[in-house]
């Protein structure tokens, strides 16, 4: 048996050593979690309080919400909601808006049938040609985004070779306007958001069990039966995910419009970015980049909870 | 030359130590209870374990095995009771400072490592000087044969050979306690049988008190001191294992442990050194030859192994512990056969037989008429 | 097995890999093309590889984006490892849920928000404290590490999560306090996830122009700037030749990156 005191000090002691770990755990948490904090949680309050602000000709150029004059002793709290205001009544933001949405949603679809087969080919390939043609597809994925973008400027131009090679099979006899079209910047949205399609496509695909397709023929399904019936509901949470992972970033696009598209071509990425260098309205900048991440609130926090699923 | 204590002066295989009126326990297991939200996994658990112990703790999936196991390697806190090893209160202990080590199902080998520094790692942890430990390594690994594997990496190993590193590596740190979670689980059937004795043989010439999880009864049958059944985060019967199997405590660990025929019934007659019993499935009347304390017309069960019960086509007295009845099915197993017997109340009984005779003529056959009988002592009384 | 092989999937996986690869082939064949009229071929020729070792303003924005991208895929690993290995291995805390979201927003956040919010936060603390006075390679720099933290923690969750945790359990059992049994056990077998989550992370900073044209400031142009502002005025053969050689200097790096991550996976399957 133990005295008391004895199990008193090792009470001490136990507490003692409890709380070193876990302060230790608390930093461990704290590091990254304040490092997200400060840059990535904050700005977009610091956005959503700059989006109330009226632009000036000043540095920086927004006006203050709190105004102390010493002299008079106001303080005076002003919150300007016109940039919202001017965001529902202008035509031309909320086409941005709708022309955003209709052009992502619309290469995402593409992207999905292009990627698709390749990501099923992929799962269904041995181990070794897995691997390969695994590589091939992220390889793009990592060589950079701008040069990309700028191969297919150099493809799609009048004297270019997509332009070359349909003249000598003779299908046109006039070169085509492609680039600078709204056709260029689908093409270029799927071409660079492919790799994020493909790869949540084969994760899903991959992890499905051979056994019930064969067990589905064997019940009597024809392959297109076994394909809609089957394959497809099951790989119906890689298909979500890919489509978000295109979508929402392919939404706030502003290099690939700029690049590609024709002055006509409208997107409410490349609206900021004009508004912000060009205009040096950065209230309206804020208040354009709030209205959007509204958009993709709900896209953005069902990729978030996914995530969590698999973990 | 080894550096462990010689185990035959401390164990005396007389009368073991679990028998002695005033033993010592090495490990106090007192009133363990452990919750995961609204689930109660072990439920107020108290269990004294030997030195020297080969500990079986022995249930199916679910039923708190494995938690109680891992409360004593000290990864899960008890949400009330405490354990002590060796007289130490091991409540907020961490695993690095319990003298306690685990050999895990999947063996958990560090993949990075090779075979030598996989169970060096342990003794480098304690501050061990390399000279020491590396005589320690070799010490362990020429123990469990594995001396000419010491720098492969796991990957490159057998399933026997990895699991024999991981109990090199537990064992190299001479804990007080070894708990072994599953650890033939993984092997196939004829190198299960060797481990077994291998585990034995270690265990013997080391003196460390192991601690075995496991489902299998077999496993658990051949190589414990004692068994721990537990069901529902509860331990239901805690004895040797003959006694388990012959003596067990409740229908669970009747059905639990092998095969067995249950007859439920109501006692009639209740002597000192004898009960009678009247089952609706059985014609005669059931005779157990050991007195029990209950009340009269109390519902009871009787349990009686199938290899306790004596088949033949040729009339025996039957109006005590017998039958009569037809074999529904019959099983060749080599070694014995399996019959099903089906009684005129439509209850059915397993029996088995060694196959004595290598003659197949003379042999029980599918729709034989045959007579049951059994001994009184062969019978055991089930109250709950 | 008999799906995977009919001619139809083939032939549109096929498709769609000449659609993946063949803008990156065309660009590697005109870097050689000696004609200045880019889409006009005159002969094989390595002028232009010249013509971009010569070109001042190319070659000191690329030694800028490497410094950067070599602190932000430093710092981002740290952190993102910190982050991944207390989403997968720390039981509830408070605010988990918000780190789980903060960690993976990043990941589809459009550029263009996160560059405007991070400029307008350097803004502001500029105004309020005096910090950080200016912008340059600093504030790309934390700009850089914030969004690629979000990758390398993703990554190293995922392995940490196909990392069998009594792996973990064996060592503390053998006596291994928790800092120990982070560098001795976690980190390495960790490590090839925290290398590729670097990799990705140098990649991702060196091709950044959204981010990077927010919070840069004034002659700090970073190498996808100068590539920006270069072909928005017109193809210029030099750019095919840098792209050459960042894909040639890419392949190598991914090639090596799965030949490794291939090998380690097949030991780490030991205890499975």
């Amino acid at each position: 048996m133990m005295s008391e005191t004895t199990i008193d000090k090792k009470k001490h002691r136990l507490t003692w050593r409890l709380s070193e770990l876990r302060l230790g755990r608390a930093a461990v948490i704290l590091v990254p979690m304040l490092w997200l904090a400060a840059f990535f949680f904050i700005p977009f309050l610091v956005v959503f309080k700059i989006s109330l602000a009226e632009a000036v000709i000043a540095i920086p150029p927004y006006s203050p919400l709190l105004q102390w004059d010493s002299s008079s002793a106001y303080l005076t709290f002003k919150i300007n909601f016109g940039n919202y205001l001017y965001l529902f009544e202008s035509r031309f933001y909320l086409d941005a808006y709708l022309s955003s949405l209709k052009i992502a949603a619309i290469s995402t679809f593409f992207a999905l049938l292009i990627g698709f087969p390749i990501a099923y080919l992929i799962a269904r390939s041995g181990p070794t040609k897995r691997i390969i043609l695994l590589a091939l597809v992220i390889l793009p994925f990592w060589t950079s985004f701008l040069l990309r973008v700028y191969a297919w400027m150099v493809l799609l131009r009048k004297d270019g070779l997509v332009n070359d090679v349909l003249m000598a099979t003779g299908l046109i006899d006039q070169p085509l306007q492609i680039l600078q079209t709204e056709f260029a910047v689908y093409l270029g949205i799927v071409y660079t958001y492919l790799p994020f399609m493909i790869l949540p496509l084969y994760t899903s695909l991959e992890k499905m069990d051979l056994n019930l397709i064969d067990a589905a023929q064997d019940l009597g399904a024809k392959p297109y039966q076994s394909f809609f019936l089957v394959t497809l509901p099951l790989a119906k949470a890689g298909i979500i995910a890919g489509c978000l992972l295109v979508f929402i970033p392919a939404v706030g696009e502003y290099v690939i419009p700029a690049l590609l598209g024709g002055s006509d071509t409208l997107m409410i990425g490349r609206v900021l970015w004009d508004e912000f260098f060009q205009n040096r309205d950065w209230p309206m900048a804020s208040a354009v980049a709030v209205m959007m991440l509204i958009v993709l609130v709900g896209p953005i926090m069902y990729v978030r909870n996914s995530n969590k699923e698999v973990e | 030359m080894s550096a462990f204590p010689n185990p035959s002066a401390v164990q005396t295989k007389s009368v073991p130590t679990w028998r002695q009126q005033d033993a010592k326990p090495f490990v106090q297991i007192e009133q363990i209870t452990k919750q995961f939200g609204q689930f109660t996994a072990v439920n107020s658990v108290s269990l004294d374990i030997y030195r020297n112990e080969l500990f079986c703790l022995l249930g199916g999936s679910g039923s708190g095995k494995s938690t109680l196991l891992r409360m004593l390697a000290g990864f899960e806190e008890p949400t009330s009771g405490r354990i002590l090893i060796d007289g130490v209160d091991m409540t907020g202990i961490p695993p690095w400072e319990r003298p306690v080590n685990m050999m895990f199902q999947s063996y958990a080998l560090f993949p990075h490592l090779s075979v030598e520094a996989n169970v060096a790692f342990g003794l480098k942890r304690e501050g061990i000087k390399s000279p020491e430990v590396n005589r320690r390594v070799s010490e362990i690994l020429d123990m469990v044969q594995l001396g000419h594997l010491a720098k492969r990496k796991p990957h490159m190993l057998s399933g026997g050979q990895r699991q024999r590193v991981a109990l090199a590596r537990a064992l190299v740190k001479r804990p007080k306690l070894l708990l072994l979670d599953e650890p033939l689980g993984a092997l196939d059937k004829k190198l299960r049988e060797e481990t077994q004795f291998e585990l034995m043989r270690l265990q013997d010439e080391l003196g460390i008190t192991f601690v075995v999880v496991t489902h299998d009864q077999e496993e658990a049958m051949t190589l414990a001191t004692r068994i721990g059944v537990m069901n529902n985060g509860e331990i239901v019967q805690t004895a040797e294992p003959h006694e388990v199997y012959e003596y067990p405590k409740s229908r669970f660990v009747a059905e639990f442990i092998g095969n067995v025929n249950l007859f439920d019934g109501v006692v009639v007659e209740d002597e000192r050194d004898s009960v009678s019993i009247q089952s609706p499935d059985l014609d005669a009347l059931l005779q157990v030859d050991h007195g029990i304390s209950c009340a009269p017309n109390q519902e009871v069960s009787v349990a009686i192994r199938p290899e306790k019960i004596y088949i033949s086509r040729e009339p025996v007295d039957i109006e005590v512990n017998g039958a009569m009845g037809i074999i529904s099915d019959v099983a060749y197993m080599g070694s014995q056969s399996v019959f099903k017997v089906r009684l005129a109340s439509g209850k059915e009984l397993r029996i088995t037989q060694p196959n004595v005779s290598r003659e197949m003529g003379s042999r029980l056959t599918w729709e034989d008429n045959v007579y049951l009988s059994w001994d009184p002592d062969s019978c055991v009384v089930l109250m709950s | 097995m008999k799906q995977g092989n009919s001619l139809t999937l083939k032939f549109m996986s096929g498709a769609g890999f000449v659609f993946l690869y063949a803008p990156i082939i065309a660009m590697i064949v005109y870097s050689f093309n000696d004609s200045k009229l880019v889409t006009v071929w005159g002969g094989w020729s390595l002028k232009w590889y010249a013509e971009l070792f010569r070109n001042e303003q190319i070659m000191s924005a690329a030694w800028v984006s490497l410094k950067i991208a070599f602190i932000s895929a430093t710092l981002a690993s740290v952190l993102g490892t910190l982050a991944g290995f207390v989403l997968s291995r720390m039981r509830k805390f408070v605010g988990k849920a918000m780190l789980t979201g903060w960690v993976t927003a990043p990941l589809v956040m459009p550029e263009v928000i996160t560059g405007l919010s991070l400029l307008l936060l350097f803004v502001s603390l500029e105004n309020m404290f005096g910090w950080p006075a200016g912008r340059g390679v600093m504030t790309i720099v934390i700009a850089h590490t914030t969004f690629c933290l979000a990758y390398v923690a993703v990554v190293v969750q995922s392995r940490l999560a196909s990392l069998d945790e009594t792996l973990e359990e064996a060592a503390m059992d053998l006596g291994a306090k928790p800092t120990s049994l982070f560098f001795l056990i976690t980190l390495p077998l960790i490590a090839p996830a925290i290398i590729s989550g670097w990799l990705l992370s140098f990649t991702l900073s060196l091709d950044d122009l959204v981010i990077a044209s927010f919070v840069s400031g004034p002659g700090n142009s970073t190498l996808p700037m100068v590539i920006f502002s270069k072909v928005r005025l017109g193809v210029t053969p030099e750019v095919n030749a840098l792209a050459t050689l960042m894909i040639v200097a890419v392949s190598i790096a991914v090639i090596a990156a799965i030949v490794i991550l291939h090998r380690q996976s097949r030991y780490n399957d030991v205890n499975k």
